[in-house]
């Protein structure tokens, strides 16, 4: 908490070091995120596809794995609801739609277990798989839409619109907001069911917090790989699938903005938990839709906004890092009056 | 050979007309209220090649950290050339002339030889190294003693025992008069092992002097000039070695007899659990570490295993509960062949396995207790149905459990981390006897643990036994092997060579066979 307001402060100053106007660019931001329906709507529809890549990140971290490949499963997850919402006509809504969905899921997971599969297989850091598929991943994206699943005559490089049977319902008249924030929302709830109610999320979090530990239970660590890699991915999936099915209603290169990525920082703001997500994800979607307006009305660019997102991680980096030295203080502070014999069964000092 | 421990005799009296070299006086030390060394007080003289002999977590270590400035005294001083000195950190020591040589080397591997002498040195001038001119004085000081060592051969080209030479050089080279050797010759081959001798042998001429830390008897016997026993953190004599043999020093190490101070009642054997038949096993670095090992062990026994650390132990409990796959040989568990069975299927089998190292494998320290508790049945009923944990059900049956082993946590929810080692282990032991095991296998229990945490700990698997339960037990602390068990076997680099009921025991004998100088009855 104490990052995201120090991170909003440091941005004010470097809005006012510019020569801009902070208040302004501030009351700005807040009328374009929050000041009337479609604001609100907008803001909701940015926040949807941050939950997912959040939970990319988290799910895979959780099982101690740094999944940096949210971009590249949004971009297949896109892809292959995409393929579904033009190639199969004639269904109804809800079934088009359901499938179209969950055809971004099994995309998007496949390409997060491919990275899980070469780590098993092959001891390949999922850190250098995951980052180098994402522009495997992209220039596929580059190369379908420009090549085989073009729109004839092929003046734009996109593919054919999709049907209208699998856009996803719009709930809200006179906004684009569609139902795929429900979807994310649905998401966070499983998130949290799956690690807490269920063994294999138990495996996972053993996994992640001690691998020898589990092993010696008898776990098989390489199946948490695979299971969590794949159910990453498919969250990452559903954010290009949500997006493409309820917005874009078609495939194009680049349609993602660093979602993928943006959704690491999210994780780490949110601790990995479920809440922190969800209120990290509504944080930079509030953020994200206001900066339009601001840019528009106080001439404060855009770009600030990447800025604050930067400056939240590194301040959250930053106090884990100063939580750390604290620790080993405290440690060596102990360690030195260890002569005083302490309470046996006392806690430590440090949680 | 008599001839020659005369004139080193002669040698000796001669020697300590002169003021000793070092002497510590009255050092204690302790760690949280455990009590590390206690009044300790020690003479080192110039020239001699002085022992230090005791059991694992004796107090070794700790004393001669101490005399390296890595950790300051609780209590008491030391004297250096008859002068109070305040050893605050290696640096102080360094520039005594007190040098060390580690266990574990402290060496960089991607670097020279060169490189790793000067390392943390002042070294040529106004900042700039003078990397040849180190060299020579390195070739120059290795020749002086007869070591051939390349100063420009990088250290991870080099043997164990070539790195070892390089690190008594490095401390040669930095000016030291004492050398500490901490159990030198435990990654050692019996050949680089003469040589290391015939080394400190070339240093005491050039009246150098070394402290030699180990707990092997011969080669005490083979080196050392005076040998000085700690036990329980206290030094109970210091002797010189003409003057003794390896019986009695096995005896001194042991601390005479004090036996079993725990009620047991008398065994009563049930069918044969579990029945390993020359078993080889390999260790992660691909050395064979356990050989030809066979072992049987009924229910309602406890097999002591004992050994100095690192002879097999290791493997030996992973091999039984299926971590290890063995090269060959044969682990039967209540008569199923157990051969390519995995970790899981050897729980199945009713292993229960108190393992070595709680932090690193017994417990997940970020989690809860309750999550701990479940860490071996949580995917069966009645803790999951149909992948569900049912945590009502485990709420109540960890409350029972932490209640029926005394667990001092504020409640179930409570880190594992936060609590204390004791209370640790008592999760631990409650999750691994409340499955009712037919084997269990219990790895150092008491490590670090209390006195009445350790008392507890013994009754809970002395408990066990009484129902029935097939215990082996492996630890380095010969009180508790003798204590608990109804048999005893000792492992000796991967072999068992002894095995003796446990009122057969004499401690010397033990002392002996755990250091390798005599085999009994397999």
């Amino acid at each position: 908490m104490a990052s995201v307001l120090l991170a909003f402060v440091v941005s004010g100053v470097i809005i006012h070091l510019c020569g801009l106007d902070v208040i302004s660019a501030a009351k700005n931001m807040i009328e374009g995120s929050l000041g009337s329906k479609n604001a609100i709507a907008e803001s909701l529809l940015k926040m949807g596809p941050l939950i997912f890549t959040g939970l990319a990140y988290a799910l895979a971290a959780r099982c101690g794995l740094v999944n940096i490949g949210a971009e590249g499963q949004l971009y297949i997850g896109g892809l292959t609801a995409a393929l579904v919402g033009i190639y199969i006509p004639n269904l109804p809504a809800p079934l088009h739609q359901l499938f179209a969905v969950l055809a971004g899921f099994v995309g998007g997971g496949l390409w997060g277990f491919l990275s899980g599969w070469l780590k098993v297989r092959f001891g390949s850091s999922e850190v250098i798989t995951t980052i180098m598929l994402n522009y495997v991943a992209q220039y596929l994206i580059n190369y379908l839409v420009s090549g085989p699943l073009e729109e004839p005559p092929g003046t734009f490089p996109q593919s054919r619109p999709i049907v209208e049977s699998s856009q996803l319902t719009r709930f809200l008249p006179g906004t684009r907001l569609h139902i795929g924030i429900f979807i994310a929302l649905l998401c966070l709830v499983l998130f949290y069911f799956f690690l807490w109610k269920t063994t294999h999320g138990y495996e996972t979090r053993v996994v992640g917090a001690n691998p020898e530990a589990a092993s010696y239970a008898g776990m098989k660590p390489s199946s948490s790989v695979l299971l969590c890699m794949f159910l990453a991915g498919g969250c990452a999936g559903l954010a290009g699938a949500t997006d493409i099915l309820g917005i874009q209603w078609r495939l194009m290169p680049n349609f993602s903005n660093g979602a993928g990525f943006d959704g690491i920082a999210v994780a780490l703001l949110g601790h990995n938990t479920p809440l922190g997500i969800f209120f990290a994800a509504a944080l930079f979607g509030i953020v994200r839709s206001g900066a339009n307006l601001m840019q528009m009305l106080s001439k404060v660019p855009v770009s600030i906004v990447n800025i604050l997102q930067a400056l939240v991680v590194l301040f959250v980096a930053a106090s884990n890092i100063v939580f750390l030295i604290a620790r080993r203080r405290a440690i060596a502070r102990a360690a030195r009056r260890d002569s005083a014999p302490e309470e046996p069964n006392a806690p430590s000092e440090i949680p | 050979m008599a001839n020659k421990k005369q004139m080193d005799n002669q040698a000796l009296t001669q020697k300590q007309t002169t003021p000793p070299l070092l002497e510590m006086r009255h050092i204690s030390k302790y760690f949280a209220g455990v009590r590390a060394n206690h009044n300790i007080n020690l003479q080192i003289c110039q020239g001699e090649v002085h022992a230090l002999l005791g059991e694992n977590g004796a107090g070794k270590s700790t004393l001669m950290n101490i005399l390296y400035g890595l950790y300051p005294p609780t209590a008491g001083k030391i004297y250096w050339k008859g002068q109070a000195v305040d050893i605050q950190s290696p640096k102080d020591a360094i520039a005594l002339g007190i040098g060390m040589v580690h266990q574990h080397f402290m060496l960089i591997p991607a670097l020279s030889v060169v490189e790793n002498v000067v390392l943390g040195m002042n070294c040529g001038r106004q900042g700039r190294l003078n990397l040849n001119e180190a060299a020579k004085k390195i070739e120059a000081l290795a020749k002086a003693y007869n070591m051939s060592l390349d100063p420009w051969a990088k250290v991870w080209q080099l043997s164990v025992g070539q790195q070892q030479r390089l690190e008594i050089l490095k401390a040669l080279y930095k000016g030291a008069d004492l050398l500490i050797l901490d159990e030198p010759t435990a990654v050692l081959t019996p050949q680089e092992t003469e040589e290391l001798f015939n080394m400190i042998r070339r240093l005491t001429e050039a009246n150098h002097t070394v402290i030699f830390i180990s707990h092997k008897l011969n080669e005490i016997m083979a080196i050392c000039d005076r040998v000085s026993i700690l036990r329980l953190g206290e030094i109970t004599s210091t002797i010189h070695v003409c003057d003794t043999c390896q019986q009695t020093l096995a005896r001194l190490m042991m601390g005479g007899e004090e036996l079993s101070a725990i009620e047991k009642k008398p065994a009563s054997l049930h069918e044969t659990v579990l029945e390993c038949t020359k078993l080889c096993c390999r260790n992660t670095r691909g050395l064979m570490a356990l050989k030809d090992l066979s072992l049987s062990l009924a229910g309602g026994e406890i097999l002591g295993i004992a050994g100095v650390d690192g002879n097999g132990q290791s493997e030996l409990a992973d091999a039984i509960c299926g971590l290890l796959t063995p090269e060959s040989g044969k682990v039967r568990i209540n008569g199923v062949d157990m051969a390519g069975k995995s970790a899981r299927a050897f729980l199945e089998q009713g292993v229960g396995h108190i393992p070595e190292d709680r932090h690193r494998r017994g417990v997940v320290l970020s989690m809860n207790i309750r999550e701990n508790f479940i860490l071996m049945n949580y995917y069966k009923a009645p803790m999951s149905h149909k992948h569900l944990l049912d945590w009502k059900l485990i709420d109540r049956l960890t409350d029972e459990a932490m209640a029926s082993y005394q667990v001092k946590a504020p409640d179930r929810d409570a880190l594992m981390q936060n609590l204390s080692g004791g209370n640790q282990q008592k999760i631990v032991l409650a999750r691994e006897l409340s499955k009712a095991p037919s084997l269990l296998i219990a790895m150092h229990p008491s490590r670090g643990l209390d006195f009445g945490a350790t008392a507890y700990v013994h009754n809970r698997i002395i408990e066990a036994r009484d129902r029935g339960c097939a215990v082996l037990l492996i630890s380095t602390e010969i009180e508790e092997i003798l204590a608990l068990s109804d048999r005893v076997a000792v492992l000796y680099e991967g072999e068992v060579v002894g095995q003796m009921p446990a009122a057969e025991v004499k401690t010397d004998t033990l002392g002996l066979m755990m250091a390798g100088a005599l085999r009994g009855a397999g």
